[in-house]
């Protein structure tokens, strides 16, 4: 289970306080959507919890299966089951996605006490998740994301997410910059990774995307805060009369 | 930035006590007197029992040497070296020369061993590596053993000490010593050809293809000494030979004085391969110590079809000033050049390649990556240039720079001079630094910050690795990393 308890976060370099006493829990097996306004602070709730450089917590908790993760590196945080799919993924000339896949899925798996994949074991699983998903993994024979389009960065991070086998999903913006095709593609995927052990944080600009991944519950973060907290049908709702009630202006 | 910060603190506490070859062996050994007059050219060509020829040859050399002056046009900076101060010749008491294993002193197969080199060939075709390489030892100023000679004497290819060479086969030392880097050529190999001491010499027959890589490891190990060491490779007509030099040097607060020169000569269709890996002494976390690396390598295409390949990796030195080239004099003629030069601490490195065009349709390709880290300073400084006559000549140069933390530079220095119309040169250079945001994306995988560093650095570098002989791939990757350690936050 996730519990995010009164979480106030404010830029390091700056004045600039963003969270401002963020509450939330999403129990495992949980699909949970957050919606909200350009500037609200959804992304920086995502990289928060992955544990990014650049932001302080100056009060409340992250608490993950009960354990805080606030002090914990991110590759640590990976280790206990931690994943961020990307709003924009990054590029690493040179690498190709299988070295790339291979290395963290193995770092992860020492973490984690597992043995090692070896390469040939390690294949077999990408071809079997790439198949799962409907994924063509052709892609991961290219460096990491270089070169890819809007649909391919998605899918790659989609795939990495089966891969690396976690517990905490969070999406950050994963329907942006994606048509419709592909949007079904990346919506499918993360269905499929649905499970009763798996907890799910969709953070989305959009309603269209939660017509493909139905959330069991929507979540309104306005001025750093959740402001609203309801059921799928809150999407709908949002879509028709826009954040301004929560922001005091139109969004 | 958080990282950033975390960076600088981190590059401050790098020891480079990491350096792994910093150990010392004591031995007893036979010196020069400190300085240096023409008594000690003398003193030198005496230790080597060297005939008159060779003994004029350095004494020109000297007298050129003397007149000439420092250069400084380099991006190096560092206190005036005084060449009084040094001992310009040592040699391990109990070799006078290369001779069988068995009389060699098992110090120094034991230290040659803690290197990571065996020169006992059955401890060579014990080992899993199916290729085997001939060594060519070399211990301060003298050559300490080379292992294959028997084997290599059946294919007709001679791999020697240069001390040896010339007293076997002076013939080819007199035909081709100086032919490509002359006395007067720069400071350092005016030096170097007055006092050079020991080096490798090859020499692969007419249509031989060298049936092993050679190597030649060099070892720094007197204090206040330096090494000149001097390397002539000949590939006659349709010959083939791989070639591979490793350095190292134990871990003194001095600076030591390292001015090496290495002609190659191919002929005819014949091909060169020459890697290196280098890994002198870079220095401890405040630039104290470290190698002054001032080498002069050049290779000369001098028959037609013929191709020269340079591939070095440069991990160590405090200062590096060095610039592999080629003089593709025969049509046809192909020269490469493929580095990765990474610089960490307070390390200062000013390297590049010259690419010289006189034969028609020559062509080459540079590949240079540079990765700066800490508070170091890397430089890329090249020339492509065509003769009028050189038609029909063609050239690729992509000089990539990579920046680790905010406190290095890189600095890109390609000059281009095509005197004919003809000439396709091409050039692209790109600087990037490793971002927060890519180090980010890593750890969220799970990569810690260091396996994240050596993963998108191992990518940089990929199209280089791919040059070096198998046998050293994953050696390097290594080296790279372990060069780079402490580099991030």
């Amino acid at each position: 289970m996730l519990e995010i308890k009164n979480l106030h976060v404010k830029l390091e370099d700056e004045d600039k306080v963003i969270l401002k006493g963020l509450s939330l829990t999403v129990p495992k097996g949980e699909v949970h959507a957050i919606m909200g306004p350009n500037g609200s602070g959804k992304s920086t709730l995502a990289y928060v919890l992955a544990g990014r450089d650049g932001y302080e917590v100056t009060d409340g908790d992250i608490l993950w299966n009960g354990e805080s993760i606030l002090d914990m590196e991110p590759d640590e945080r990976a280790a206990k089951g931690v994943f961020l799919a990307f709003q924009y993924p990054m590029e690493i000339p040179g690498v190709a996605g299988l070295t790339f896949l291979r290395t963290a899925t193995n770092a992860l798996r020492k973490k984690r006490g597992q043995d090692e994949l070896t390469t040939p074991a390690f294949l077999k699983l990408v071809k079997e998740k790439g198949a799962e998903l409907n994924i063509d993994i052709e892609m991961l024979k290219r460096p990491v994301n270089v070169g890819f389009s809007g649909g391919e960065k998605k899918r790659s991070e989609i795939l990495q997410m089966a891969l690396l086998e976690p517990t905490l999903c969070v999406l950050d913006e994963t329907d942006s910059g994606l048509d419709i095709d592909a949007l079904r593609v990346v919506s499918d995927g993360v269905n499929a990774l649905r499970n009763k052990d798996r907890a799910m944080l969709v953070i989305t600009h959009y309603q269209r995307l939660l017509n493909h991944i139905v959330p069991d519950k929507v979540h309104v973060l306005a001025d750093g805060k959740i402001q609203k907290t309801g059921g799928k049908e809150l999407a709908l709702e949002l879509e028709k009369s826009g954040y301004a009630d929560y922001t005091g202006k139109a969004a | 930035m958080a990282a950033v910060k975390e960076t600088i603190d981190q590059v401050k506490e790098i020891d480079v006590d990491q350096y792994k070859y910093g150990f010392e062996t004591k031995i007893e050994s036979v010196k020069a007197p400190k300085g240096l007059d023409e008594s000690t050219v003398r003193y030198i060509s005496a230790q080597k029992n060297e005939p008159q020829w060779m003994l004029d040859w350095r004494l020109d050399a000297f007298q050129r040497w003397k007149a000439m002056t420092e250069p400084t046009w380099a991006k190096v900076h560092y206190p005036k070296i005084d060449f009084q101060d040094q001992y310009y010749y040592s040699a391990p008491k109990s070799t006078t020369g290369p001779k069988s294993l068995d009389d060699v002193d098992p110090q120094l197969l034991e230290t040659y061993k803690k290197l990571g080199i065996p020169l006992r060939e059955q401890e060579m075709l014990a080992g899993v590596q199916s290729s085997r390489v001939a060594v060519d030892a070399v211990f301060d100023s003298v050559s300490v053993v080379t292992t294959f000679k028997d084997e290599l004497k059946k294919a007709g290819v001679i791999f020697c000490s240069f001390s040896e060479a010339v007293r076997e086969h002076p013939e080819l030392v007199k035909k081709y010593l100086g032919s490509v880097v002359p006395q007067s050529d720069n400071y350092y190999a005016a030096l170097n050809a007055a006092v050079f001491s020991d080096g490798s010499f090859v020499y692969i027959p007419e249509g031989v293809r060298c049936p092993m890589e050679l190597s030649t490891y060099f070892r720094i190990n007197e204090k206040n000494t330096g090494q000149f060491e001097r390397t002539l490779i000949i590939a006659d007509r349709g010959a083939y030979v791989s070639y591979l030099e490793g350095c190292t040097a134990p871990m003194r607060d001095e600076h030591q004085l390292h001015a090496a020169v290495v002609e190659l000569v191919a002929l005819d269709d014949a091909e060169i391969k020459y890697s290196t890996v280098q890994n002198w002494y870079p220095g401890d976390k405040n630039g104290k110590g470290g190698i002054y690396n001032f080498v002069t390598k050049r290779g000369d295409c001098r028959g037609h079809h013929s191709k020269i390949s340079w591939t070095q990796v440069e991990t160590g030195s405090a200062i590096t000033w060095k610039y592999p080239s080629c003089i593709l004099r025969g049509d046809y003629s192909r020269g490469e050049f493929y580095s990765i030069a990474v610089s960490n601490g307070y390390q200062q490195v000013d390297s590049g390649t010259k690419m010289i065009h006189l034969g028609k349709n020559s062509s080459s390709r540079i590949i240079s990556k540079g990765i700066a880290a800490g508070h170091s300073q890397n430089t890329y400084r090249g020339l492509v240039s065509a003769h009028r006559k050189a038609t029909g000549v063609r050239n690729f140069t992509n000089c990539d720079s990579l920046l680790i933390g905010d406190k290095c530079g890189a600095h890109t220095v390609p000059y281009i001079e095509a005197k004919n119309s003809s000439a396709h040169f091409e050039h692209e250079a790109t600087t990037s630094k490793i971002s927060d945001d890519t180090l980010f994306y890593c750890r969220q995988r799970g990569l810690t910050s260091e396996e994240a560093v050596a993963l998108v650095v191992n990518g940089f570098v990929r199209d280089v690795l791919q040059q070096l002989p198998m046998e050293f791939m994953a050696e390097t990757q290594k080296l790279i990393g372990i060069s780079l350690e402490g580099s991030v936050g």
